[in-house]
């Protein structure tokens, strides 16, 4: 079998003319998407895979973006999405997008707002999950797909795959929903709220509009990334990486860096803050907030769901207290609560949240084995 | 035996086939890898579920197409409402369960019946292995007493005394031979496995 990657990968953009009008009441006039396509669509249009992406990916899910630079340049799930590999580019049409809000080239806050050709900034309207799932909905219809074969995400990816199966039952076939949650417990609110604080109380900040200003909040971007971080990983996993080790010999009794630990969260805060955009990641943690199907049914997920007409792949990890796997089982309840297809594996990683983007033998033996089902 | 159970080597299958009823809701406990439920859902036209806890069980249900939910079997079923299923079984695993009273309680909990079988330490040949000085192995106790995953060793009789202290009500059982042949007469002595369905009194 054959597990080469998809080649060299490059966006297509595609805009959208007809007003969204988004959960809150906003209405976004007309917007881009950018996204990325691996594989063939068949001619009944029936072997469609989606890829939703979490808080900080985007459209650019498999492949390299650079010949050049093959390595630094791969897709976020290159691991899992290509030729032979578990989402099999042989079989599936496969589409990744960046979402709406995002900054990798998809109309979002630092896109120029067309009423003042300046960027959209504190202006660009806070977008939802639903809202997601409707622009997604867009793209298939520009992409000529009626049904997809499967909505496939993790974390927040995989709340938005959740969201589709009750949103537009008739147009998933499947969802994968691997890493994910019905909905955020306060802890998880606290954490993003947070991460939201350090950007806020930025200086560089500028209520949203740092653009205008040639700056940027990097040290509450870089914050917000480095609590981000921690929460990706288990406590075990950062024992075994770094321990109590020191940067340096002995200890300097000062406020640089001196533990490994220290050294690794900086570095990964840095690197973010150089490239992610500080509005699309406040939009993005207010997505997940908000993010809760259940409301609607009197907070009955099984209600929510019941309106479904998918099969589910439920994936979660022992490790991931971010979203833990009791989380997960909240979703496989519901959905047997309402006999409704759901197979549902609790995969042993030590990688905590971030197992889900890691290349895991049975986690990918579980969503190749699952994939390998779906008729095309 | 019908084929399909043949093919599979488990008589117990055939019998619980015959106890449930097209469209109703299956739970398998510990389902291995799907094949009861695939044979449930084949022909019996039920909706199945099936929990197993193993990694390699796991994923071949799911290659299977089976509705498989990775888990431990009793954190497995406190997620799940009363009466959800119309038939839970547990089938040739309860001498491996540690809480064999709560387990039964459980699946009397989330099912209007619980099917049961188990191999019966009572059997003739079994006692014979005994007499003999050694632990019995057979067809269905196939494992060595260093590494047999059973647990819990009893007979038709205890489990017998056992549902009368807890108040379940046996609505029918079904003794087999080590040949998979019904055993009418003697049953504690000549059967080789059981199969019970139980309900709530």
């Amino acid at each position: 079998m054959s597990t080469h990657s998809v080649g060299h990968a490059s966006a297509q953009s595609a805009r959208f003319d007809e007003p969204l009008t988004l959960k809150s009441g906003a209405v976004v006039p007309a917007y881009e998407l950018v996204y990325e396509t691996y594989g063939t669509l068949n001619a009944a249009r029936s072997n469609a895979i989606l890829i939703c992406h979490a808080l900080s990916g985007h459209h650019h899910v498999a492949g390299y973006s650079d010949p050049e630079r093959v390595k630094e340049t791969l897709g976020w799930w290159d691991n899992m999405i290509g030729p032979g590999k578990p989402i099999d580019t042989e079989k599936f049409f496969v589409v990744g997008l960046n979402n709406l809000g995002g900054c990798h080239g998809s109309t979002g806050p630092s896109s120029p707002n067309p009423a003042s050709g300046h960027p959209w900034g504190a202006d660009f309207p806070l977008v939802t999950v639903e809202d997601w799932v409707q622009a997604q909905a867009r793209l298939a219809d520009r992409l000529g797909i009626d049904a997809w074969a499967a909505v496939v995400g993790g974390s927040l990816g995989g709340m938005q795959a959740l969201q589709w199966t009750i949103d537009l039952p008739d147009r998933v076939r499947h969802a994968a929903v691997i890493a994910a949650a019905p909905k955020l417990t306060a802890e998880n609110i606290a954490f993003n709220d947070v991460a939201r604080q350090a950007i806020l109380t930025d200086p560089d900040f500028h209520g949203g509009n740092f653009y205008r200003h040639h700056t940027k909040p990097a040290r509450g971007l870089r914050l917000a990334r480095m609590l981000g971080h921690i929460t990706y990983l288990s406590d075990d996993q950062m024992a075994e990486k770094f321990g109590r080790r020191l940067k340096g010999e002995g200890l300097a009794y000062g406020f640089g860096v001196e533990f490994e630990i220290e050294s690794y969260l900086r570095y990964q805060g840095d690197k973010f803050a150089s490239w992610f955009d500080a509005n699309t990641y406040l939009l993005m943690t207010k997505a997940l907030d908000y993010f809760d199907p259940a409301h609607a049914t009197g907070g009955s997920l099984a209600a929510a769901l019941a309106r479904a007409t998918a099969k589910f792949l439920v994936v979660s990890f022992s490790t991931d207290w971010r979203f833990s796997p009791a989380r997960s089982r909240e979703i496989v309840n519901a959905l047997v609560h309402n006999g409704q297809d759901v197979a549902y594996a609790e995969i042993a990683s030590s990688f905590g949240h971030d197992s889900f983007l890691m290349k895991d033998e049975q986690y990918h033996a579980i969503v190749r084995a699952y994939m390998n089902r779906i008729a095309v | 035996m019908t084929e399909n159970a043949i093919a599979l080597g488990r008589p117990d299958f055939d019998v619980i086939s015959g106890w449930v009823q097209p469209n109703e809701r299956v739970l398998d406990l510990g389902c291995g890898d799907g094949s009861l439920l695939k044979l449930l859902i084949a022909t019996r036209g039920v909706r199945g579920w099936g929990i197993e806890i193993d990694n390699a069980g796991v994923l071949k249900a799911i290659g299977n197409g089976i509705n498989v939910i990775q888990s431990d079997l009793e954190v497995g079923l406190s997620g799940f409402e009363n009466g959800e299923f119309d038939h839970v079984v547990l089938s040739r695993t309860l001498q491996t369960v540690r809480h064999t009273q709560r387990i039964i309680e459980e699946m009397l909990r989330v099912g209007r019946e619980a099917v049961v079988s188990f191999p019966n330490f009572a059997y003739w040949k079994n006692r014979m292995a005994v007499m003999a000085g050694r632990m019995p192995v057979s067809e269905d106790l196939p494992y060595q007493w260093f590494d047999t995953p059973n647990i819990r060793f009893f007979t038709i009789a205890d489990f017998d005394a056992l549902c009368a202290a807890m108040r379940i009500v046996v609505r029918e059982r079904m003794v087999l031979d080590d040949k998979g042949n019904t055993v009418k007469d003697e049953q504690n002595f000549l059967g080789s496995l059981a199969v019970y369905r139980l309900a709530r009194a």
